[in-house]
């Protein structure tokens, strides 16, 4: 019997030996990070910012409406202390987590993309693309609206990422500016076309490159990623017609939890999405839209002022985010 | 302590129930879309394909490899039992990069509904080959060789004698291959197929409220409780194995004759599918583009500290229960074991899912930690190192145990100085089996890993979630070549435990 208690007090302390060192990853870093964006298009971002500050940072890779459900979920438990995410939505969802963002990082980025309530800021921008094949056909061919992919034409020829946080905040966008009713007849309609579902966009991308869908609804710069692989896929970005929730413009942005231990690092971080280091990484190394004054963009892409999206302010998607949810999943896009 | 482990084994179960429970009738409202349904009809679809698939594939080649004159006999058997050594979502992977328009190979398109099934038979067949040939090298060959003196030809012999002889073990196959495909994840996911393990994960990340994930969680234990109940059936209805044991005598080879080519090219286009095309692969991949060494070294390291771990704990946390219900057998003591096999109702998924509620809402300190981790790894292998150690403790004589007694030793001392020692393999084997699977679990550790620990096996997930397949490369042959001495280990020794890998 003596042997049982024994070996009793040993697992115990076995598993919380091992929660002692568990811990380790949690809370002997000097930041931790939700990461909403892949971490093959931040990595070396982050990277960079761990040698340059010296700070030893922990980060947790995720979609942004998952990551923002975690935070939600964890509640004052919450072991992150910034929320990097891919859409304004997602920050949006969770902007009662978020402490205010301080002013050197709201001041460098353009009203437009920033939290009205100044708990987070935009740090790059994207635009709605209609990503299509270029073996197929010419760019005129491509549909000018979102509104025109339920033709037969495209039937089974469609992809889209349902749980990408990106295509979630389109589709908020949509709702925001045709309506519910509207918003979900076109989400059946195009159920019943028998659309490609993927996990994220440089899957939809990729697909368009295999020649297994035609025409993929996903953010820009996804094809200049899966270019550097490989130089010659047949995959091209048609910039829908203004105006179309097709052609949303959103940001991925920054936000820092109430309940952080490490406000200045946090801070530290925000500050250095807006550098111009960070800045020049968006427009060379993931072609996304730098948003502080004199970083360019990449030279094949259209300037942000001419793509005209839907007239819905990202300050506006985030209490939508959860009832998007349910309605992708209630129309069956993400059981 | 046997009851501190099975109550750890139960905990993740109990705290869904709680968690729907508690949630209120919306969580339920889940259950009223036809889709739902829909969804539970196919993941059904896919069990009873793949299964009738890996029966299909794993009883022919089993007889092959041991009742016929094919040309290298022993070859094939290695070679065929070999694909075990892969991650099923390595596998499904391998297909995808060699089909569809811009594959490798060009070959038709395979994904959706037939890629997984594809993908599941070529990982699972193993399974019943190897019961298949187990037991056709305990059975009796004489009764085959008297059909065949009263005149039967190979065909009827094969039908009204072998066959009959197989059923137990194709019976046990096909319930292992069913359970493997009900928990899996990777394979659907890659495959894009709707099964309920990926539904639970899409719902889980998916969805503000975490209730319907949970809902149908719930859902998966009840079908995967049904092939379970389906098992014990089976294996009552059984006859106990005959004789002593082992036949000392081969039995005499079947002339294949004119069918001797076709069944090379069976076994050849299995042997290429499950293994050689995915090892090629990644081969392939590994060398058009040079892969970034960055984290994998650390990746390994991480796989293997909490495989060893996983493994030590687990099998530590079994001995108890499987001593007390071997040694001391009474009504707890035995209902115990039984709860501990309980976990075999838990699918990957759901334990972790169970695991993340339960860790983020009331058990902050553990929440995130390389301990939860360990904790569902326990939870998930748990029945596997019982197995191991329970086989072992049948076989120990427990005259011996007597013995110490009677000369005097006590209890403990008997225990640590007899009995331990005598299931000392079966510990080990056990262990072996929990490590390798430890190795290639992918959902549990993608929804538990504490943050910035990556593993071998979601290093080649994040590779693929953004489709730089090159990069999956290497991550997943060094998951192959760690998993080859437990595989070797356990398929050479033909130990009986081998049955649970199918989890």
């Amino acid at each position: 019997m003596r042997r049982a208690a024994f070996s009793v007090a040993m697992l115990v302390l076995a598993l919380l030996g091992l929660g002692g060192c568990g811990d380790g990853p949690g809370s002997g870093a000097d930041l931790t990070i939700y990461s909403g964006r892949n971490e093959e298009l931040v990595g070396d971002l982050l990277e960079r910012f761990e040698r340059e500050t010296g700070l030893k940072v922990d980060v947790r890779y995720g979609d942004s409406a998952e990551l923002a459900a975690t935070i939600a979920e964890e509640g004052d438990n919450s072991p992150a202390d910034v929320f990097f995410s891919q859409d304004a939505g997602a920050l949006g969802a969770v902007e009662g987590t978020l402490t205010t963002m301080p002013r050197s990082v709201l001041g460098a980025v353009p009203e437009r993309f920033r939290d009205p309530g100044n708990r987070w800021a935009g740090v790059s921008g994207r635009a709605r693309v209609i990503a299509y094949d270029t073996k197929k056909f010419d760019e005129d061919e491509v549909p000018d609206s979102v509104f025109d992919l339920t033709a037969k034409r495209w039937k089974g020829k469609v992809g889209l990422p349902p749980s990408n946080a990106s295509f979630q905040a389109f589709v908020s966008a949509m709702r925001l500016d045709v309506g519910d009713e509207r918003t979900r007849e076109w989400l059946e309609a195009m159920k019943d076309n028998d659309p490609k579902v993927y996990d994220n966009n440089i899957q939809t991308v990729e697909a368009i490159g295999r020649g297994e869908i035609e025409l993929g609804l996903v953010n820009h710069y996804y094809l200049y990623e899966l270019k550097r692989e490989d130089p010659d896929l047949a995959a091209a970005n048609h910039f829908p017609k203004a105006g179309d929730p097709g052609s949303l413009i959103n940001a991925a942005g920054v936000g820092i939890l109430r309940t952080t231990d490490h406000k200045n690092n946090a801070e530290r971080f925000a500050r250095f999405l807006v550098s111009r280091e960070a800045q020049r990484y968006f427009a060379d190394r993931t072609s996304e839209y730098p948003l502080i004054g004199g970083v360019a963009r990449r030279g094949d892409l259209p300037p942000l002022d001419e793509v005209i999206g839907p007239q819905v302010e990202l300050g506006k998607l985030g209490e939508k985010l959860r009832s998007t949810l349910d309605l992708l999943n209630e129309v069956g896009f993400t059981t | 302590m046997g009851v501190a482990a099975v109550a750890l084994v139960c905990l993740p179960l109990a705290y869904l129930i709680v968690r729907v429970a508690g949630a209120g009738p919306d969580a339920w409202s889940v259950l009223e879309r036809p889709r739902t349904w829909m969804l539970i009809a196919k993941t059904v679809a896919l069990v009873a394909a793949v299964t009738a698939g890996a029966v299909l594939v794993g009883v022919p080649a089993a007889f092959l490899v041991t009742r016929t004159d094919l040309p290298g006999r022993r070859f094939w058997t290695v070679a065929l039992a070999l694909p075990l050594v892969l991650p099923s979502y390595v596998l499904a992977l391998a297909l995808l990069a060699v089909s569809g328009p811009g594959g490798l190979l060009g070959l038709p398109a395979l994904q959706g509904f037939p890629g997984a099934v594809v993908a599941l038979i070529l990982a699972t067949y193993p399974f019943v080959f190897l019961l298949c040939v187990a037991a056709l090298r305990r059975a009796d060959p004489a009764l085959e060789e008297a059909a065949r003196g009263l005149g039967r030809g190979p065909g009827r012999v094969f039908r009204e004698v072998t066959l009959p002889l197989l059923r137990p073990g194709i019976a046990a196959g096909a319930l292992l291959v069913a359970l493997y495909t009900l928990a899996d994840f990777g394979v659907v996911s890659l495959m894009r197929a709707e099964a309920l393990t990926r539904s639970v994960f899409l719902q889980y990340r998916g969805a503000f409220d975490r209730e319907p994930a949970a809902v149908l969680a719930l859902v998966l234990v009840v079908l995967t409780v049904l092939v379970l109940v389906a098992e014990q059936r089976a294996r009552s209805r059984m006859p106990p194995a005959r004789g002593g044991g082992r036949t000392v005598r081969a039995a005499a080879a079947v002339p294949l004759g004119r069918m001797r080519a076709p069944a090379l090219a069976f076994c050849g286009a299995v042997a290429t599918m499950g293994l050689v095309l995915p090892v090629c692969v990644l081969v392939v991949w590994l060398l058009r583009r040079t892969p970034s060494l960055d984290g994998v070294a650390a990746a390994t390291l991480n796989s293997l500290l909490v495989a060893v771990i996983a493994a030590a704990v687990t099998t530590l946390a079994a001995l108890p229960v499987a001593i007390l219900a071997a040694r001391f057998r009474r009504g707890w003591t035995v209902a115990l074991e039984r709860m501990g096999y309980g976990a075999n109702a838990l699918p990957g998924i759901v334990a972790a899912l169970a695991f993340v509620f339960f860790a983020a809402r009331h058990a902050p300190v553990i929440y995130q930690s390389l301990a939860l981790l360990v904790a569902a790894y326990l939870v998930r292998f748990f029945p596997q190192a019982l197995a191991g150690t329970s086989a072992a403790l049948a076989r120990a004589e427990p005259r011996l145990e007597e013995a110490s007694r009677g000369l005097g030793r006590g209890p403990t001392r008997t225990l640590a100085t007899v009995t331990v020692p005598l299931v000392a393999p079966g510990l080990l084997a056990g262990a072996a089996l929990v490590l390798l699977s430890t190795l290639k679990e992918l959902p549990a550790t993608l929804v538990l890993r504490p943050i910035g620990f990556d593993t071998l096996a979601t290093e080649v997930w994040t590779a693929t979630s953004v489709s730089q397949y090159s990069q999956a490369a290497l991550p997943a042959l060094l998951l192959c070549a760690l998993a080859v001495p437990a595989v070797w280990a356990l398929v050479v020794r033909g130990s009986r435990e081998f049955g649970q890998l199918g989890n």
